[in-house]
């Protein structure tokens, strides 16, 4: 076991940014917690990190406890912290150069481990950090907290604030790391992330929903659900939420999310029941849930944390 | 130790970027010392005066001449009657007007005393005050001249004796000077360290520094060499400046003014890493370092006003001023040449100073965020 987590808890005053989350986290996984802004990832991280005392509860990393022995950990772990954490007056191979002497090593000695990475913004070696781009930002960070040879990597939210090309190189990275044995742990807000990873705890208002493989998140949804359109659609949503058999209906990009609390509901009851309230242009059909429409049906859930 | 080395290049290239700041720091003591030292000062030279002579004998030509050498008058016009007197002070011609009695030199020897009439333009009761004080020791000066020429026959006049100590022409730019290393070294040791760690807080990096397996030893020491070292390039360049700029006398040991220098700058980087650890944002460090270190550092250690002349609550507070105690082993050291039997007590109350400071801020250190 790579991490394990027994109600780990913590607050800030009177907010409970974390609440006695308990989880287990295998060698060689990629694992990621997915959840809004403000879910309580980052203090997460910053515990198992050894950054922050928890309230409650405890946590270990590579079997060391993240209180009583953060000395050793902290010497195996790899972190990249959410914000950007590099020297901006520094140029780019001088960060990475100081990041490997403090760590004891050099950048030749692990140079295998980064050269995929690295060898993108060594065009850029003599730039300031500053003056990189959002993507390459990020991949000399990453390259920086993977110079020590981690047996373990946090990654806080690396893709945010990151354009769509970055975000998917950078999963290509994340896969590389993988391979070479690396147990990964990343954070996201972004829910598209999750199919990327073994497997997912999702997290908000510091509490996990579900942890389990994105296709077995996906598979628990268990009603039917379809995609519902119309040119009306602020009318439309209302209209649907007025559906006696509603369970959830919320609007997800051109489309509205409609579930039915039926198990055998058909997209032409649905139409149906637009046409006579007027939406007569109205289409449905029935889709596969995605992680977010889970995450939506789980916070709405009373039941709050279901681990398996 | 090569973790350490690491550490420090990466200080010293901050610093090296940002040349501006790296400018001001070493400029700023140059800057200083010559504005206190050439355009802040309390002496007058070259005053006008206007001098009217009715005897005109060859005891007061030589008066005139003493006075008019001494470099701080320039003779501006030669009085004929009392009646030009106000006509020269109205013009703005003299500052001073100096009047011999008619038969100066007859009526010294024959009745033992003459008179001569110092003038002085009040509208500027300072400069009127300081010309006086001038004119009156060169006289002074003259009748001693006179007695000792004179031997035996002369009858020394009785004069309350005024000798000035160390800086017997008054100069000012010998307390600024010490009063300077004082608030430089401060500045630079206590301001720039506190930045330099709260920057690393802001910024962000200390999160990644602090989940490295650097010790906080290493990461404070490492802020802190870099500094030290540019606080003794600045105390080395006051001292130069002081002796080949403004001809101060270093009369103590090179040795203990460093000890003395060595003991107050770490001090003053103890402040600034205790600084640091309770300030959040670089700003706030900033705000601490100059309000609540730098103003009462030239206010209250005595650099300007004398701790002496201060109500007791004020004189009190000042005891917990470093430079208080630095100044005081400084001037002891340069200007009076004095030994550490002199000043040990300052000496250890300076010392207890930086180790309870570096103590605090080792416990106060925080090893997570």
């Amino acid at each position: 076991m790579a991490i394990t987590a027994e109600n780990l808890g913590k607050h800030f005053g009177d907010v409970e940014a974390v609440k006695s989350l308990s989880f287990h986290i295998e060698h060689g996984e990629l694992f990621g917690f997915i959840g809004p802004d403000g879910a309580g990832k980052t203090t997460l991280f910053r515990m198992l990190t050894t950054l922050m005392l928890p309230d409650t509860g405890s946590a270990s990393v590579l079997g060391l406890d993240v209180v009583r022995e953060y000395k050793n950990l902290r010497n195996r772990l790899g972190y990249m912290p959410g914000r950007f954490s590099l020297y901006q007056d520094l140029s780019v191979e001088e960060n990475l150069r100081f990041f490997a002497t403090i760590f004891n090593t050099t950048i030749e000695e692990n140079y295998h481990l980064i050269r995929d990475i690295y060898i993108q913004i060594e065009p850029f070696k003599k730039r300031r950090a500053g003056q990189l781009s959002g993507g390459m930002k990020q991949k000399l960070a990453l390259c920086c907290a993977l110079i020590h040879k981690p047996d373990v990597l946090f990654l806080d939210e690396p893709t945010t604030g990151v354009d769509a090309v970055s975000r998917k190189e950078f999963w290509e990275m994340l896969k590389d790391l993988k391979a070479q044995g690396i147990t990964i742990v990343v954070s996201t807000p972004y829910m598209d992330e999750a199919s990327l990873c073994d497997r997912v705890a999702l997290i908000q208002k510091g509490t996990i929903l579900n942890i389990n493989t994105p296709e077995a998140i996906v598979a628990e949804y268990g009603k039917p659900l379809f995609a519902v359109k119309s040119a009306r659609m602020y009318e439309l949503l209302g209209a649907l939420r007025g559906f006696s058999f509603a369970h959830s209906v919320y609007p997800f990009g051109e489309f509205v999310h409609y579930t039915d609390s039926r198990a055998e509901a058909q997209p032409e009851e649905i139409t149906a029941y637009l046409a006579g309230q007027g939406f007569t242009d109205a289409e449905a059909h029935s889709i596969k849930a995605n992680i977010e429409d889970s995450f939506m049906a789980l916070m709405e859930s009373p039941s709050g944390q279901e681990i398996p | 130790m090569k973790q350490f080395w690491g550490f420090v290049m990466k200080e010293v290239r901050h610093i090296m970027r940002d040349y501006r700041t790296l400018v001001i720091l070493i400029g700023m003591p140059i800057i200083q010392l010559l504005l206190f030292g050439f355009a802040i000062r309390n002496e007058v030279t070259n005053a006008d005066i206007a001098i009217l002579d009715a005897s005109k004998d060859y005891m007061t030509t030589e008066i005139t001449n003493k006075l008019l050498s001494s470099g701080y008058f320039h003779l501006s016009a030669e009085l004929a009657s009392a009646s030009d007197i106000e006509g020269v002070f109205r013009s703005g011609k003299a500052k001073q007007v100096v009047v011999f009695s008619q038969n100066f030199a007859r009526d010294l020897y024959k009745n033992g005393t003459a008179s001569v009439q110092i003038i002085g333009d009040a509208s500027n009761p300072n400069m009127a005050t300081i010309l006086f004080g001038y004119t009156t020791s060169i006289i002074q000066d003259y009748q001693f001249q006179l007695a000792a020429h004179r031997g035996q026959n002369a009858v020394l006049p009785i004069t309350p004796e005024i000798k000035m100590l160390y800086n017997p022409e008054l100069k000012s730019v010998y307390g600024f000077v010490t009063g300077l290393v004082g608030m430089i070294l401060l500045l630079v040791s206590a301001l720039m360290t506190s930045i330099a760690i709260t920057r690393e807080k802001e910024l962000g990096t200390m999160e990644v520094l602090l989940v490295s397996p650097l010790k906080p030893p290493q990461i404070i020491l490492g802020k802190v060499l870099p500094y030290l070292v540019l606080s003794v390039i600045n105390a080395v360049t006051v001292l130069l400046m002081a002796q080949f700029v403004f001809n101060i006398p270093f009369r103590g040991s090179y040795g203990l003014f460093f000890f003395e220098i060595m003991l107050y700058i770490l001090t003053a980087l103890s402040l600034g890493i205790f600084i640091s650890t309770k300030a959040k944002t670089q700003q706030v460090a900033m705000m601490i370092s100059l309000g609540a270190l730098l103003m009462p550092t030239i206010l209250l250690s005595g650099f300007i006003f004398p701790v002496e002349n201060m109500p007791l609550p004020l004189q009190i507070i000042s005891n917990v001023i470093p430079a208080r105690w630095f100044l005081v082993t400084l001037k002891a050291i340069m200007l009076e040449g004095l030994g550490f039997e002199y000043f040990w007590k300052e000496t250890a109350v300076l010392s207890g100073m930086a180790i309870v400071l570096i103590a605090l801020s080792m416990k106060n250190f925080k090893v997570r965020l």
